[in-house]
């Protein structure tokens, strides 16, 4: 316990440091490099406090593909801030002090960290995940289970909100430059560096073959369509970034790029209209297999991971090619 | 009482400074990284109340327990993702802000406003319309 | 197939919107829009007829039992609000095609009926959820998708309207997720029913209180309430006239729906206006806003810019009716609601003729024009008067209703405001009367209009429905009304006390 609490107050401790350096520091790659930090420490915190599918998808996101989004817009904009005038931090100021104080206030009366006995932990919905899941679903991985089936409707919620901004994006940097129109920069080229070169050629297998693994295990350990979909996307960022987006761009072409990013909530929304055909509700499993329900929630959060994971893997990339490819035309 | 709200007093303190960087800062993308800092102490929160002393991952298994709450982790995978849409939203919103307007900085951005003779004006041909494309790049990239 | 309905409601624009995506000829995505928005008002006229036989609809999404699961609730609260988003999508979905072709590229058309086609579903899904966290999901998908088409306006501007949304609304999103949370951490539920039985005592709880706070300017943000409306000018001015039209009649006053629903039915208007007196801070601002909007709008050069500034001051009447927290009050807040919804549609409509064809709205490019575009103009000289409240349009049915529910709380500040704000309103929309019909053109235009394109049909039909619509709300108004005070009912009666 007490080491629990000082790993705890350490890593807090971290995190509030971090945030005030990257709040005070205005030059923007190293306040995105701070940000990255910020993200693993958040991380660490996670997994401290027994989130691991939280903390594998901040890290995959936050360090990942937020930094490499990051650095990418600093690449196309301007890497240093101005100086803040004065007469805007009093704004700020007044805003923090007024939420700060709510908050203060409404801590007084939150039940105290850890308690086994707070009003989460004693709701009836507290046993229904933890014990009577493993009967109606059969997954380990409760959070996997709640995720895809008891709230299967806020998962392709989200993964609505990342189509959404796969269109965001598309709509407003445009589609990934052609292969042919994406010359590479002549000075400069990763793949000169024979090191580069080679572990990431030797790297990239592995890293597909981990994000499968992460996809399909989702139901036993950490993991799932998200953070497959990231890590399958990390993927091709490195290939692009080491190789050229000419050539990652032939190893996915956009045409089927575009057909997967609409694929994940098309499979999703046609899932559930399947159930109702089928005479359940919206997105009720339990009858793709109505002789074993058990096994037709096994299918249905299977389908379901593997749409999430391939739209999201498709997003990304398309997002990241975008925006490296608007600076590469240039 | 310290003991059993230090950490959310810690956690409310992250999201105050990004809530400071959101509304005091004029750069856009220092915005957006502000507000990353500010959603992330609200995930910690959250994840923060479903955690049990002693607990492990809810992820069931022989001679384990007692586990932490499952809910609090669905949410905020889900808040997570949320949160990475709107960033890249809001970063493909800045390149291109960057592009018609060259530059980023709130400021800056106003006073290029104020210049113009019809502030709000119409879509008149002396304005630098809102072009898709990059078929022409206004905007002074160094 | 009538049980899924609550599904179908939102799950038919959800499945267009990647449709919409796929196909690249060139009616297929506009199509699909159509498709969203008729398939969403056939559901909701159903949904509507089931609710006034049988009363409230249940729907447990993958049948599991709320609270475990997210449950879907249609009552006489939520069928306007469907009701209302999903016609708004129609008259829209007629009005797009044109309007579209004209003021949007190719390459962007679909992504466009795509993000029209989510923000139909993020209204409909955050209308009908019976799920706090669910709504907070359905509430990003409408918000990220409006930050997209704000974006495609034409003018650069719109990208930095809807930078300053993104930031905003994002914020205004986190503070009601913090709400959620708070309320979490006491309840250890996310449903909307059973927090309300969770929060029936224990009101002195502190962090309930503070949850309600958090939510509510969350919500606020999304209504652009007074001190918080600054991203809605540029958001609706800068945006393509057929995303304004849109927007005008569902954004904020979806928002509204769901400050009621989270005040009434699960915070419990007990706590909400009795411990905390949301009603005063509500009233207040109300006032404020709609001086302040009002004032703003006088001083407008540009039309669409005027209109958003009226609809800040609309929000303040809506906002002044819900906190009185009485049958009457709600009830007119209702009706004007629906009311200001489709008089602004239509205005905002009309302004999006006028951009495709004088390539202005500024009022020196619109001097002298009114003899020329008689039919336009007449429309936004009715609708216009809608705003104002002139008797027979829809606008003096709800202005009379708020005015008798303050009147019966005896709130004469706030009702003194209302009143300025209706002569500011007058101002302003005599001054669009003045320049239109009384001003002489200016020279520069006397060349422009041969060239103007033809007046395209659908867009006219579109704007004479909705001010048609306005009218006949004027003359008759029983249906809104009674939709209005069934669901004024529905929230009190079950008022979570």
């Amino acid at each position: 316990m007490m080491t629990f609490v000082l790993t705890n107050v350490t890593l807090l401790v971290i995190l509030i440091a971090t945030a005030i350096a990257i709040s005070r520091m205005r030059a923007l790659y190293e306040a995105t490099m701070l940000g990255a930090l910020f993200s693993l420490v958040t991380a660490s915190l996670f997994v401290l406090l027994d989130a691991v599918d939280v903390a594998f998808t901040e890290a995959a996101v936050g360090v990942g593909i937020s930094t490499v989004l990051l650095l990418g817009v600093l690449a196309l904009t301007r890497s240093r801030e101005a100086v803040t005038p004065r007469r805007r931090h009093l704004p700020a100021l007044i805003a923090v002090l007024l939420a700060g104080g709510a908050l203060g206030y409404a801590s007084q009366d939150l039940p105290a960290f850890g308690a086994a006995d707070s009003p989460v932990f004693s709701h009836p919905i507290t046993g229904t995940y933890l014990h009577q899941s493993q009967e109606d679903i059969g997954i380990p991985n409760t959070v996997t289970a709640v995720l895809a089936s008891y709230r299967g409707l806020d998962t392709l919620g989200e993964l609505v909100v990342v189509f959404t901004a796969g269109l965001a994006v598309l709509s407003l940097v445009g589609p990934p430059a052609r292969p042919e129109e994406t010359m590479p920069r002549a000075d400069f080229h990763l793949a000169d560096y024979r090191i580069i070169r080679i572990i990431s050629g030797i790297l990239m297998p592995f890293i597909l073959l981990f994000a499968l693994y992460v996809l399909f295990h989702g139901e036993y350990g950490p993991g799932g369509g998200f953070q497959a979909g990231v890590i399958f996307a990390a993927g091709f960022v490195l290939y692009g970034l080491v190789f050229g987006l000419d050539k990652a761009q032939r190893v996915v072409p956009r045409v089927a790029l575009r057909i997967l990013v609409s694929l994940g909530p098309l499979v999703f929304i046609g899932l559930g209209l399947a159930t109702m055909l089928l005479g359940g509700q919206f997105l009720d499993f339990d009858v793709l297999d109505p002789n074993h329900p058990e096994e037709g929630q096994h299918l249905g959060i299977l389908l379901v991971e593997t749409a999430i994971g391939f739209t999201v893997a498709a997003v990304m990339t398309t997002v990241f090619f975008s925006f490296a490819s608007r600076g590469v035309s240039r | 009482m310290i003991a059993g709200l230090y950490v959310y007093w810690a956690l409310f303190a992250v999201m105050l400074i990004g809530l400071y960087v959101v509304i005091s800062h004029g750069n856009l993308v220092k915005k957006l990284l502000g507000l990353t800092v500010f959603q992330v102490g609200v995930f910690l929160f959250f994840i923060s109340v479903g955690k049990v002393a002693g607990g492990s991952a809810p992820i069931i298994a022989e001679g384990a327990g007692p586990y932490s709450h499952p809910l609090p982790q669905v949410l905020i995978l889900t808040a997570i993702v949320v949160g990475v849409a709107t960033l890249a939203v809001g970063l493909a919103l800045a390149v291109r802000i960057f592009e018609s307007y060259g530059t980023v900085e709130e400021d800056e951005l106003e006073r290029v406003a104020d210049e113009q003779p019809e502030p709000n004006g119409a879509f008149g041909a002396q304005c630098v319309p809102n072009a898709p494309f990059g078929s022409e790049r206004g905007g002074g990239r160094s | 197939m009538t049980a899924q309905l609550p599904a179908l409601q939102v799950a038919i624009p959800l499945a267009c919107a990647p449709l919409c995506v796929l196909f690249r000829v060139r009616f297929v995505p506009w199509l699909l829009f159509v498709v969203a928005a008729v398939g969403s008002l056939v559901c909701a006229a159903l949904l509507a007829g089931r609710v006034a036989s049988e009363g409230t609809v249940r729907y447990a999404m993958g049948d599991w039992r709320a609270p475990a699961g997210i449950e879907f609730v249609v009552s006489a609260f939520n069928t306007p609000v469907l009701l209302l988003v999903s016609l708004a999508a129609t008259v829209t979905a007629g009005y797009a095609r044109r309007s579209v072709a004209a003021e949007i590229e190719p390459r962007r058309r679909r992504l466009l009926y795509a993000c029209l086609c989510l923000t139909l579903a993020g209204l409909l899904g955050l209308a009908v959820t019976g799920d706090v966290f669910n709504a907070f999901v359905f509430l990003e998908i409408s918000s990220l998708a409006t930050y997209t088409m704000i974006a495609m306006g034409q003018h650069r501007r719109a990208l930095l309207a809807a930078f300053r949304y993104v930031v905003i609304g994002t914020v205004g999103a986190v503070f009601v997720l913090i709400g959620i949370g708070l309320a979490y951490a006491v309840t250890g539920t996310l449903n909307m029913a059973d927090l309300a039985e969770r929060l029936a005592e224990g009101h002195d709880n502190r962090a309930l209180q503070a949850a309600v706070v958090f939510v509510f300017v969350g919500l606020a943000v999304k209504m652009a309430v007074f001190p918080l409306h600054a991203w809605l000018p540029g958001a609706y001015a800068e945006a393509p006239s057929v995303v304004s039209t849109f927007i005008a009649a569902t954004g904020t006053k979806v928002a509204v729906y769901v400050f009621c629903r989270f005040a009434f039915t699960v915070f419990g208007a007990a706590l909400v206006f009795g411990v905390l007196r949301i009603d005063r801070i509500g009233l207040a601002l109300a006032a404020l806003a709609m001086l302040v909007g009002s004032a703003a709008a006088c001083f407008q050069q540009d039309l669409r810019y005027l209109l958003a500034w009226s609809s800040v001051a609309q929000i303040g009447y809506i906002l002044a009716g819900v906190s009185l927290a009485t049958a009457s009050g709600v009830s007119a807040a209702y009706l004007h609601l629906i009311n200001h919804a489709v008089t602004k549609a239509a205005l905002f409509a009309a302004a999006g003729l006028l951009v495709m064809q004088l390539g202005s709205v500024r009022l020196s490019a619109l001097a002298g024009l009114g003899r020329r575009m008689p039919w336009t103009f007449a429309a936004i000289v009715v609708a216009g008067l809608g705003l104002v409240g002139v008797p027979p349009t829809a606008g003096f049915v709800s202005k009379w209703a708020l005015v008798t529910a303050l009147v019966e709380r005896g709130m004469w500040p706030v009702l003194v405001a209302m009143l300025a704000s209706s002569l500011l309103a007058l101002v302003y929309v005599g001054r669009i009367i003045e320049v239109v019909w009384f001003r002489e053109p200016p020279a520069s235009a006397e060349l422009e209009p041969t060239q103007s394109p033809a007046t395209p049909a659908s867009m006219v039909a579109a704007i004479w429905f909705l001010v048609l619509l306005t009218v006949y709300f004027g003359i008759d108004p029983t249906f809104p009304g009674g939709l209005a005070d069934a669901a004024a009912s529905a929230l009190l009666g079950s008022g979570g006390e």
